[in-house]
């Protein structure tokens, strides 16, 4: 008997549906996107964004389930988001996937956000045994991870300030290359030199896996500030290559240190910024250097999305664990209180 | 025909189960906790109590705004749930109209007024016509005290005002406003359920309803972000 998993997403702009089959085949991941209207204002408007998800979700959840060749009879449990996230837009998501496991009498799976991202790993094939160390980088989260089995979380270090996919918006902002600041410096840096500046690598003194980005952007801006002083030119190609080098640096030190330390053998890379090229292929080969086991979801798993909640609520279900119709949403949610 | 109805517009939770001769059940809390943790377990509540089987259900009636951005959010994003998952409409009732139908019958104009913070109201001002339907002197908007002062002085009939909006504004009406008029008692001031629910069988009947994909909540305001992205 074959478990479907429908999976809901929705703490941040993107609103997004998925069926998924015992927890590694997906039958169908659809996003609805909103990047376009939050690009005029420059980041994710949560009253907007808000607006957008009630606005879309029943014809996302439905996309989901025709492009599955299912009906909502036919779905085991409904896995939702919970948190962390935006608390406007979680709510529109928590309480709509509350609603339908009420309708249909399924069970309702409350998920946290960055145990998705970790999840999306679970799709490929081969995907990663537990344990491995994971990093999920995100527009809002920077965590490394060492995940000792599913639903056991040990966070080695996490960023203190901004998060690296923040430090990319900002940065994108600054170089006038507009939102979202993630895939628009990673093409601008394709055309740059990323030995031209020589930007901080920022440690954090307290836990040498913690991360620090705001001393990286700072330094960025200033340098670009004192460029407009002068009246000089930006090397938009330039700046944009040096800062992403000085950011994949600090993660793949970081990841590597903690592999060392941990004695893991695989690795596993998760959330939005994971699909940055450089990132990619600077931790790829930084783990083949190590003889480390290197996993990384393809883009549109990396993207927020409802397959990876479908994934993680699958394991969640089959260990029981489930969620009462009072689930909230929970903006904070810590991914060690799970 | 039994409709559901939810109402999550403001402070008050309330839930009921309505058709068309009588209130079966209705739940409504006017405490802290929020709408995401009691709306639900409300309306499952009421469901077991009345022994309700889900698929004889003709429709979920929603308080649709305006109101509290986010309890309006959680009333739809729950009425959009349940209605799809087992395909019944929703019957979108206006918050305002709903909270006048608590006062139905009366010859005075009826005046809800819901706190919409940042000093002013969401109101409007409702008599009955002859099906017995909240029509709307004045229609629903979000304006200052003054403002609907102003209006109502404009009309010069006596008016009943209600909502959560009264504790707040009693004294600039008394001060302000010199036609008769006069307050709710707190039993038929709040938002109630009952009321959606009654108020959505009557337009259910009528075949005033809309699908779970196309229903939203009505705002009546547009967000700080595009407000002053059109001042700028």
């Amino acid at each position: 008997m074959s478990v479907y998993l429908l999976g809901i997403e929705s703490s941040c702009d993107e609103t997004a549906a998925s069926v998924v089959r015992d927890g590694k085949h997906i039958l169908s991941n659809v996003i609805s996107s909103q990047i376009d209207i939050h690009a005029l204002y420059g980041g994710v408007v949560p009253e907007i964004a808000s607006r957008n998800h009630i606005e879309r979700i029943s014809e996302v959840v439905d996309s989901s389930l025709k492009e599955a060749g299912l009906t909502l009879g036919d779905i085991d449990a409904v896995a939702v988001t919970f948190g962390p996230g935006l608390v406007g837009p979680l709510l529109v998501g928590v309480s709509y996937a509350k609603a339908l496991s009420f309708g249909t009498g399924k069970p309702l799976i409350g998920v946290n956000h960055i145990e998705g991202h970790i999840s999306a790993n679970y799709l490929l094939d081969p995907s990663p045994e537990p344990p491995f160390v994971c990093l999920v980088v995100s527009g809002g989260h920077t965590h490394l991870v060492n995940v000792h089995k599913f639903g056991q979380y040990e966070v080695l270090g996490m960023s203190m300030d901004d998060a690296a996919g923040e430090a990319f918006d900002k940065v994108a902002r600054a170089l006038g290359l507009g939102y979202p600041g993630g895939p628009k410096i990673d093409k601008e840096a394709r055309l740059g030199d990323p030995e031209k500046y020589e930007f901080p690598r920022a440690h954090v003194d307290k836990n040498e896996l913690d991360f620090s980005f705001s001393g990286l952007k700072s330094s960025v801006l200033n340098y670009l500030n004192s460029l407009k002083m002068r009246d000089e030119e930006v090397r938009v190609a330039d700046v944009a290559a040096s800062f992403q080098k000085a950011v994949v640096d600090v993660l793949v030190s970081h990841s590597m240190s903690a592999l060392d330390e941990s004695g893991i053998k695989r690795f596993a890379l998760a959330g939005g910024v994971a699909s940055n090229s450089c990132l990619r292929v600077g931790m790829e080969k930084a783990c083949a250097e190590r003889g480390i086991e290197f996993f990384v979801p393809p883009p549109i798993l990396c993207t927020d999305n409802g397959a990876m909640i479908a994934a993680a609520g699958y394991r969640s279900f089959i260990q029981g664990k489930v969620s009462s119709l009072d689930l909230n949403a929970v903006p904070n949610l810590r991914l060690e209180a799970m | 025909m039994v409709l559901l109805s939810i109402e999550s517009s403001a402070l008050v939770a309330s839930v009921a189960l309505v058709d068309e001769d009588k209130v079966i059940a209705e739940y409504t809390v006017n405490f802290k906790k929020t709408h995401s943790q009691t709306l639900m377990p409300m309306v499952d509540e009421i469901c077991k109590m009345c022994e309700m089987d889900l698929k004889t259900l003709s429709g979920v009636a929603i308080s649709r705004g305006p109101g509290s951005f986010t309890g309006l959010r959680i009333g739809s994003s729950s009425a959009k749930g349940i209605a799809y998952a087992l395909n019944i409409p929703i019957v979108e009732v206006p918050t305002l109209e709903a909270m006048a139908y608590n006062l139905w019958g009366s010859e005075k104009l009826i005046v809800p007024i819901m706190d919409a913070r940042r000093d002013q109201v969401y109101a409007g001002a409702y008599s009955f016509d002859s099906d017995g339907l909240p029509s709307s002197v004045l229609s629903e908007r979000a304006v200052s005290i003054d403002e609907l002062i102003m209006d109502l002085k404009k009309i010069g009939r006596a008016a009943i005002f209600l909502g959560d909006g009264v504790p707040r504004f009693r004294n600039a009406i008394d001060e302000k406003l010199d036609l008769d008029h006069s307050y709710a008692p707190q039993n038929n001031s709040a938002q109630r359920a009952a009321s959606v629910g009654s108020l959505g069988i009557l337009y259910l009947k009528r075949g005033i309803s809309v699908s779970a994909f196309s229903h939203k909540p009505v705002y009546l305001r547009k967000s700080q972000a595009e407000r002053m992205r059109e001042d700028a």
